[in-house]
């Protein structure tokens, strides 16, 4: 049944609807094998609908999604038995310890006994739980259910692990374990991996590849790099600056650059609107003129700023309609 | 020929009705262990335990001091159905207040607590169907039930016999597993109906309190007011003619069998009673020149058969609204 599709998620004019709002719009997402895609979006951008049509726990309005060739509305079992799903705020019966609950897992994948005790033990040490699964999930912390979950995931040995807002409400130190750990599922295991956040910063070492999702519509989709180039190539451009001594005039000669379209003082930070790389010829200019250039910076190379810079160009058109 | 192409076709589908009900076992599994090692349970087990222990002390007692007045038949049954002065309640009286207690415990949180403590959309992301999860919940708490109910009525027929000494006829063995049987299709109404609650309401609280209404109201004030719509309709004065009076006990009677609670109790008290031979108003002339005596344990399950349908059927509808509407609900709040 599985095809040759390249793609082993692939969505085609996706939509889910409730009443009049469109919670996921025309969606058309693809994720390669193998790679640790990264779904991005603000809160309510239709990250977790999108999830849920995935793995066949709701149904799509219109369009389509296969996973792996399997359609999850009509084939959910064998969708389901393939992809790992770690909720996000992962939920736990706090009366049953961190191992019975993974043995309820195990035994909901018909794994049988001696095969879950071995996975369950190795899946504990993996998520570095490895004294904690005698004790009830009720005394458990926060990170410690996040790890659980994990553990949960693995027991299964799914090819496909969907990991929605995984680090939510982990303290900074269980984040890097968690990507650590993200990381290494992904390149030892040859996993794929769906990850869906709004915090990109923390997302944006592991992902091979991301797509910002807002308002329901995914409005890129790429590696890192391929998003900056396509906000470069963009009309334009933000540029930090600081320079010695950051007094008045400073603004005045970078205004005398041909492309800097708008000057604002940020503290005592020049943010420069450009429409095009001026930076070569800012540098020299400041430096003729006696300036030192203290910090000069890019806006938009790192994710974050990519990220704010699509949602807020959403943002704009569609305040506009509203 | 024809038969073997039967069996065939039966094969297939069993291997099919597996498919289908995949983890199911393991959710049935799961379920009736958390719910006998809870506290839940073993708080309304005791309480339970305790008043029917109670009732059976009553009942041995009275059947003792009235034992030399008159000839006594059906000694056994009478542990279950006598009450005492100073406890004017049976074990059959208690189980039918008690009981629907039982169901609602079983079942308030079955689904919206799945949702609290956010295992809905994990157990649902296992290679399972949604609806292995509701099926599995209801089987267990069926399963639990019965349990209950069975413990506990052949722990009162044993230390009954132990009391008064008595050994029951195979008749008195059957009507008491016929009310066993019939009390757990009772209870497990009562389940399907919180479970019903459990997906209706985000709340626990609020399927919890919804279900204790309708059983305070199902099970106290329905008769009065199936009572106050029959005197509406037919009312009934000193001078009423027999007529007038028949018409007004007939409707309350019909209006009360809505009830499941009235059901259940009209048909326990009849098949525990093998000289009740008639439910309903019954004429002088109707009465004349019947011979006494008591109808054979066919004859009772006769009687109440169309209440073990209506029971079955109450439980079966609570149980499918239940299921379709969690079959339909969003997995997300």
């Amino acid at each position: 049944m599985a095809t040759g599709s390249n793609y082993l998620i692939e969505t085609v004019d996706l939509c889910k609807r409730y009443g009049d709002r469109a919670a996921v719009d025309n969606l058309n997402l693809q994720v390669e094998h193998g790679i640790v895609y990264g779904l991005l979006g603000p809160n309510g951008a239709g990250k977790t609908t999108t999830i849920l049509m995935l793995l066949g726990l709701t149904e799509p309005t219109s369009g389509k999604a296969m996973v792996n060739g399997y359609d999850p509305s009509r084939n959910p079992l064998q969708v389901k038995s393939m992809v790992g799903y770690l909720p996000d705020n992962v939920g736990f019966y706090d009366e049953m310890t961190g191992e019975e609950n993974l043995f309820y897992t195990a035994a909901l994948n018909r794994i049988a006994q001696d095969e879950a005790q071995r996975r369950i033990k190795q899946a504990l040490k993996r998520v570095g739980l490895p004294d904690a699964g005698h004790r009830k999930v009720g005394e458990y912390s926060r990170g410690m259910r996040q790890r659980l979950g994990i553990a949960d995931v693995l027991v299964k040995d799914p090819k496909f692990i969907i990991m929605d807002e995984p680090t939510l409400g982990i303290d900074p130190e269980g984040i890097q374990e968690l990507l650590a750990l993200i990381k290494d599922l992904a390149k030892e295991d040859g996993r794929t991996i769906l990850i869906s956040s709004h915090l990109l910063h923390q997302i944006q070492q592991v992902c091979d590849k991301v797509g910002i999702l807002v308002q329901g519509k995914l409005i890129a989709s790429g590696t890192i790099d391929e998003l900056e180039q396509q906000l470069v190539s963009q009309e334009h451009l933000e540029l930090e600056l600081k320079a010695v001594p950051g007094d008045e005039k400073l603004g005045d000669i970078c205004a005398a650059i041909d492309g800097v379209s708008k000057i604002t003082w940020n503290n005592d930070m020049l943010l420069l609107e450009c429409s095009r790389d001026i930076r070569e010829a800012l540098v020299k200019e400041l430096i003729a003129k006696g300036y030192c250039p203290t910090h000069l910076s890019l806006r938009g190379v790192s994710l974050d700023s990519i990220y704010l810079r699509y949602f807020h160009k959403e943002e704009k058109y569609y305040g506009q309609s509203s | 020929m024809d038969k073997a192409a039967n069996w065939q076709d039966i094969k297939i589908d069993f291997s099919r009705v597996v498919e289908a009900n995949k983890g199911l076992a393991t959710v049935v599994k799961k379920e009736v262990g958390d719910h006998l090692s809870g506290k839940r349970f073993s708080i309304l087990a005791l309480l339970v335990f305790v008043t029917c222990l109670g009732a059976l002390y009553i009942a041995a007692s009275t059947i003792r001091t009235s034992a030399g007045q008159g000839e006594l038949d059906f000694v056994f049954l009478l542990l279950f159905t006598t009450s005492g002065a100073s406890m004017p309640f049976s074990f059959l009286s208690f189980i039918s207040l008690l009981g629907p207690l039982i169901g609602l415990t079983l079942g308030f949180d079955a689904i919206n607590g799945e949702r609290d403590r956010r295992t809905l959309s994990r157990i649902l992301s296992q290679p399972i169907y949604r609806d292995a999860l509701i099926n599995g919940k209801f089987i267990a708490g069926v399963i639990v039930i019965a349990i209950i109910i069975f413990g506990l009525g052949f722990l009162v027929a044993g230390l009954g016999l132990l009391i008064t000494g008595i050994p029951p006829t195979l008749d008195e063995l059957f009507r008491l597993i016929a009310y066993l049987t019939l009390s757990v299709i009772y209870i497990s109404f009562w389940l399907a109906l919180s479970i019903l609650f459990s997906i209706l309401f985000r709340q626990t609280s609020t399927s919890a309190l919804a279900g204790v209404a309708l059983w305070l109201f199902l099970a106290v004030f329905f008769t009065l007011l199936a009572g106050m719509v029959a005197d509406g309709i037919y009312p009934v004065q000193d001078t009423s003619d027999a007529d007038q009076v028949l018409a007004n006990t007939r409707t309350e009677q019909l209006i009360s069998r809505v009830s499941p609670a009235y059901l259940y109790s009209e048909a326990v008290s009849t098949i525990m009673n093998p000289e009740v031979r008639a439910m309903g108003p019954v004429l002088l002339e109707q009465a004349y020149g019947t011979l006494k005596g008591a109808l054979s344990f066919g004859q009772s399950l006769l009687l109440i058969w169309p209440h073990v349908v209506g029971l079955i059927a109450a439980m079966l509808i609570c149980f499918g609204l239940a299921y379709i509407s969690f079959m339909r609900q969003e997995i997300r709040a």
